[in-house]
């Protein structure tokens, strides 16, 4: 952390996007975490994939729990809404706030504890309701904030700090995520941008539950000899089934690729999801093989890692509902309040 | 590419803008810091070792650092070094007792140095300490050369000059023979000096040759000539309508000295467009301030004159164009000529070197342009015993480029009466320390200053014009001076950083407010510099590349507009980034270095 806001001036050449904002406007307020924590890198992977979507700060809403990670949202997108639930509480709150109003982009940060333990019954429902958002978990295996103990995500068998070994099983919050039926399921790793930033910027222009889960090593508590989610383990057994780009405007394809080795799947808001394969025979459209994809390699000791499974036409709670289009605060108070007849009209058709 | 050799000590030097493109090599943000702090008499210490004259450069100097400066590059204008300096210089207490002791038995060589000028005395002030016996001959009646014959007083007080010219000639191993023009080299070294330099400056202005210029002499007069009458007081008063003819400093000076002598129009014309002028951007800006109209593109053609009395001149309409060869010339526009009135012209259109008191027959060479030959570096002449400097070495420069000379003189008649390799030079003095206090603190103000540079106030013009010896600039005063020492960057402070302790975790990319570093796979150094997060197109800046990184990757960082902030090492979880201060003195005759190092 650092005591001084990180000064004003910015590269004399950095570029701005179609709104005029540079990537420096889409920050927040100074981190206090840990120097060298991986939720920091995951805030400034957020910065740059709404800088290069072009998002205007004041159309997302920001959405947070309790812990290191739920920290986070004070750092970056410092012009948006943000509200900061308690503890496991972000995907009610979030939930609520986009069933109030529909128009913003929900971006729900928690972390595994704040999703994997207090908050496990919300994490389940709110992608099992098909929620609107993109849901990051930044993951580092331990409660970070309350100093290190093991969180519901940590590897059995992985070793704490002083030396305690973890015996009880881990979540895998991406299975679950595939399992209740989130549309867009990604894992990544905050040291490495490359495929985190487009990941985001996939999973905030998907129409329906996107779920990534991003581990994030915590220098202080996790990140040594032992620990599975330490920068060296991750680097090590990393294994990325594709690499993603996404394409909002009418970029051509670029470079020459083999058969077979690119895929494209465009999304309902017209955005292409670009897929580079760097596993032949993964499937990214196929719910049931990734599920099982996933247990194969992590019997295997591997993390898998890329856009794991896409639906393009996802339907969300909205739909599901069939709420009404505008948001609410944007309806009249006779729309609102319609008044004791229409209630009695209701409340006959249900006798 | 190559990974970054951080030892040699030119690698942080150049990080350093300031203190690169000083000819001194002044640590500039080292004093800078010190003036924030109030620490103004060490600060106008650490400029003396390196510039000799903090009071007159304060105020004079043609500041090849600001261009250079970072500050430049992040925002509209770089840190005023130059001014800054004068507030030292302004605020010092006694320095006398600081400054490096003259041995009162010397070692028994005599140097002979030619002309009382920055360069000389630079010469005298570097071998005095050692025990040399220095002799510095001048026609004139005191010391200072061009400092004191040239510069105007209103921006130059005497005071200053009899202050910093006095710490070297009045405190022993110095004796000046003043009112006393060298006539003969071959006699003066009959003397038998162990060795010479000559820093006889380029005192000759260049004339004008048009038709007219005869007949209207009385009222023609050479820029530099002019100056110095007036400097001496043996000129007093100057027509009321004047012509300066040249873009250069000296026109500047002249122009700006005709309109407090009853100058009450006063044309400054230049052949050239005013972008193209010699004029520092300042000195063009305060002759315009006191209401002195720069006219450009315009060759004189013609003086007017009436009874042996000038009554102005004509000048004919150039344009710019390149010729076959792509070389710029200046052609006729075809507009036509324009005539200007006046009672007196001042030529400041050049200067030149002129030696007729060296025997051609000494066996020292100069070559086809009047110059002396010289090797560059240690600037021995084709006479091992006689080295040069200042502008008597390669024409016309500046007081700052006087003083490098010297210094460089300085090392070589150390070396040569040592009877040492001249042409071996000594390394600079180096020192890096770390400036790390506690995890997030820095024994330097790392906080960047978002102000833009600050003006330093002007006397009205009604009380400027009046009197040649009231000085303009009214210099920063304390606070303004520490709110502009507050803009330095610091660029002495360098980013070093230890590939081994480095787990890449980001956290220094993210951070850092300006782009700066990139992990990145290694490649050649252009296209390198092509790929970083911001890419690094200002070739003149090094990219700092480090390998020996877990993922095989490169730590590559681009210097160009670096903050020093600090907050890149803040942010490290290992210590991979330090912030270290790297302080640099560049190489003095011993005794001189000896006693820098002292006030650190
Ligand atoms: C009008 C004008 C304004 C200037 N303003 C600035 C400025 O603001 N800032 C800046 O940095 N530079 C300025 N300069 C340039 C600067 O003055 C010179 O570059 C600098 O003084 C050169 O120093 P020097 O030691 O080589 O010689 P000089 O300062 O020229 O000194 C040479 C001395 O040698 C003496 N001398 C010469 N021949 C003999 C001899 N045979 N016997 C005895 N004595 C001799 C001369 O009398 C003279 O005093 C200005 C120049 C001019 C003309
Ligand atoms: C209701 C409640 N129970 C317990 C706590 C204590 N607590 C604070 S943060 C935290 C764990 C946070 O872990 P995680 O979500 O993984 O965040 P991290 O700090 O690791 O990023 C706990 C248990 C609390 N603040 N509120
Ligand atoms: S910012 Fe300060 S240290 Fe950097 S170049 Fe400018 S004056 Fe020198
Ligand atoms: S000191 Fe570090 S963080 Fe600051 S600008 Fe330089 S490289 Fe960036
Ligand atoms: S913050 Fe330190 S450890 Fe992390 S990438 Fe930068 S230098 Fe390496
Ligand atoms: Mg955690």
């Amino acid at each position: 952390m650092s005591f001084l806001p990180k000064p004003k001036l910015h590269h004399p050449k950095l570029p701005t996007n179609a709104l005029g904002y540079t990537r420096r406007d889409y920050e927040g307020a100074i981190s206090t975490l840990c120097a060298g924590c991986g939720h920091d890198s995951i805030s400034a992977a957020i910065i740059q994939a709404c800088f290069e979507l072009d998002i205007e700060p004041h159309r997302v809403a920001k959405m947070s729990g309790i812990g290191c990670s739920s920290k986070t949202p004070d750092y970056f997108l410092g012009a948006s809404h943000g509200f900061n639930s308690v503890h496991g509480r972000m995907p009610s709150v979030l939930t609520g706030a986009n069933l109030a109003n529909r128009e913003l982009l929900y971006l729900g940060v928690s972390g595994d504890g704040d999703s994997a333990s207090i908050g496990f019954g919300q994490f389940a429902h709110s992608i099992r309701r098909g929620v609107n958002m993109t849901y990051i978990v930044e993951n580092n295996g331990v409660y970070g904030l309350t100093k290190g103990q093991f969180s519901a995500t940590s590897d059995k068998g992985s070793k704490a700090k002083k030396g305690t070994v973890n015996t009880d099983e881990a979540i895998d919050l991406i299975g679950i995520a595939l399992q209740l039926g989130a549309t867009y399921v990604a894992r990544s790793f905050s040291g490495d941008k490359d495929q985190l930033v487009p990941l985001i910027k996939g999973a905030m222009r998907h129409d329906g539950p996107a779920f990534i889960d991003c581990i994030s090593p915590c220098v202080a508590f996790n990140n040594h000899e032992g620990s599975t989610k330490s920068y060296d383990f991750v680097r090590e057994h990393n294994e990325a089934m594709n690499r993603l780009d996404v394409i909002t405007g009418r970029a051509p394809i670029t470079a020459d690729y083999e058969p077979g080795e690119v895929r494209e799947v465009e999304q309902h808001d017209g955005s292409i999801l670009r897929l580079r394969k760097l596993h032949a025979e993964y499937d990214p459209t196929n719910r049931v093989a990734a599920m099982h994809h996933l247990h194969e390699r992590k019997a295997a000791g591997e993390i898998v890692t890329g856009l794991l499974f896409i639906d393009p036409e996802p339907r969300d709670l909205h739909a599901n509902l069939n709420t009404v289009a505008r948001p609410l605060n944007r309806l009249g108070d006779a729309a609102l309040v319609p008044g004791a007849a229409a209630l009695e009209a209701v409340n006959a058709g249900l006798r | 590419m190559t990974p970054t050799d951080i030892r040699n000590p030119d690698y942080f030097h150049k990080v350093v803008d300031c203190q690169w493109a000083c000819p001194a090599h002044t640590p500039v943000p080292e004093y800078i810091r010190m003036i924030a702090a109030g620490r103004y008499s060490d600060a106008y210490m650490v400029n003396w070792h390196s510039n000799v004259f903090p009071g007159v450069l304060g105020r004079t100097c043609d500041r090849p650092c600001e261009p250079a400066c970072r500050r430049g590059r992040v925002e509209e204008e770089p840190v005023a070094i130059c001014r800054l300096k004068r507030v030292a210089a302004d605020n010092k207490e006694g320095v006398l007792a600081r400054m490096p002791p003259i041995p009162a038995i010397g070692n028994g060589k005599r140097i002979a140095c030619i002309g009382a000028g920055p360069a000389s005395l630079t010469v005298a002030r570097d071998l005095a300490p050692l025990g040399y016996e220095v002799h510095v001959f001048d026609e004139q009646a005191k010391g200072g050369g061009f400092i004191r014959s040239q510069i105007p007083r209103f921006r130059l007080p005497e005071s200053v000059i009899d202050e910093e010219v006095g710490y070297i000639t009045d405190r022993g191993g110095v004796v000046t023979h003043y009112n006393q023009r060298v006539g003969s080299l071959r006699a003066l070294l009959a003397e038998g000096y162990d060795a010479v330099f000559i820093g006889a400056g380029a005192p000759r202005g260049r004339d004008l040759d048009v038709p007219g210029r005869q007949e209207a002499a009385a009222n023609i007069h050479i820029g530099i000539d002019w100056l110095s009458s007036v400097s001496f007081g043996h000129i007093e008063s100057v027509g009321r309508r004047v012509i300066v003819l040249g873009g250069g400093n000296t026109a500047m000076d002249c122009c700006r000295s005709a309109r407090r002598l009853g100058g009450e129009q006063v044309t400054v014309v230049v052949r050239s467009g005013f972008e193209e002028m010699k004029a520092s951007p300042w000195e063009k800006e305060d002759a315009m301030h006191e209401g002195i109209p720069i006219l450009n593109w315009l060759v004189p053609k013609q003086v007017l004159h009436e009874g042996g009395r000038l009554t102005g001149m004509v000048f004919e309409k150039v344009k710019a164009e390149r010729d076959a060869n792509g070389r710029r010339q200046l052609v006729p526009s075809g507009e036509p000529d324009v005539t200007i009135e006046a009672d007196d012209v001042l030529v400041a259109i050049g200067q030149e070197n002129a030696f007729p008191w060296i025997e051609a027959d000494l066996g020292l060479e100069f070559d086809r342009w009047g110059l002396p030959k010289l090797n560059e570096k240690t600037l021995q002449s084709t006479l091992p015993q006689v080295f040069f400097g200042g502008d008597a070495a390669f024409g016309p420069k500046n007081i700052i480029w006087a003083v490098a000379h010297g210094h460089e003189a300085a090392v070589s008649i150390d070396r040569f009466c040592q009877g040492e390799d001249v042409t071996q030079r000594p390394p600079p003095d180096v020192v890096m320390s770390s400036q790390k206090m506690g995890i997030h603190e820095w024994s330097y103000d790392s906080a960047v200053s978002p102000d833009l540079r600050f003006k330093v106030p002007h006397a009205e013009n009604e009380v400027a014009l009046r009197d040649i010896k009231t000085e303009v600039e009214l210099g920063y005063d304390r606070e303004l001076a520490f709110k502009e020492a507050q803009r330095c960057l610091n660029c002495d402070v360098q980013t070093v950083f230890t590939s081994k302790l480095c787990i890449e975790c980001d956290a220094c990319v993210d951070i850092c407010p300006v782009d700066c570093i990139t992990f990145t796979e290694d490649g050649e150094e252009m296209e390198l510099r092509d790929r970083l997060k911001m890419p690094a197109h200002n070739l003149e800046q090094a990219i700092y590349v480090a390998d020996g990184l877990k993922t095989g990757r490169v730590m590559a960082k681009d210097e160009d507009v670096c903050l020093h902030c600090g907050m890149c090492a803040e942010r490290c979880p290992t210590g991979a980034w330090d912030m270290q201060k790297f302080l640099l003195e560049s190489a003095k005759p011993k005794a001189e270095r000896v006693h820098a190092c002292a006030i650190r």
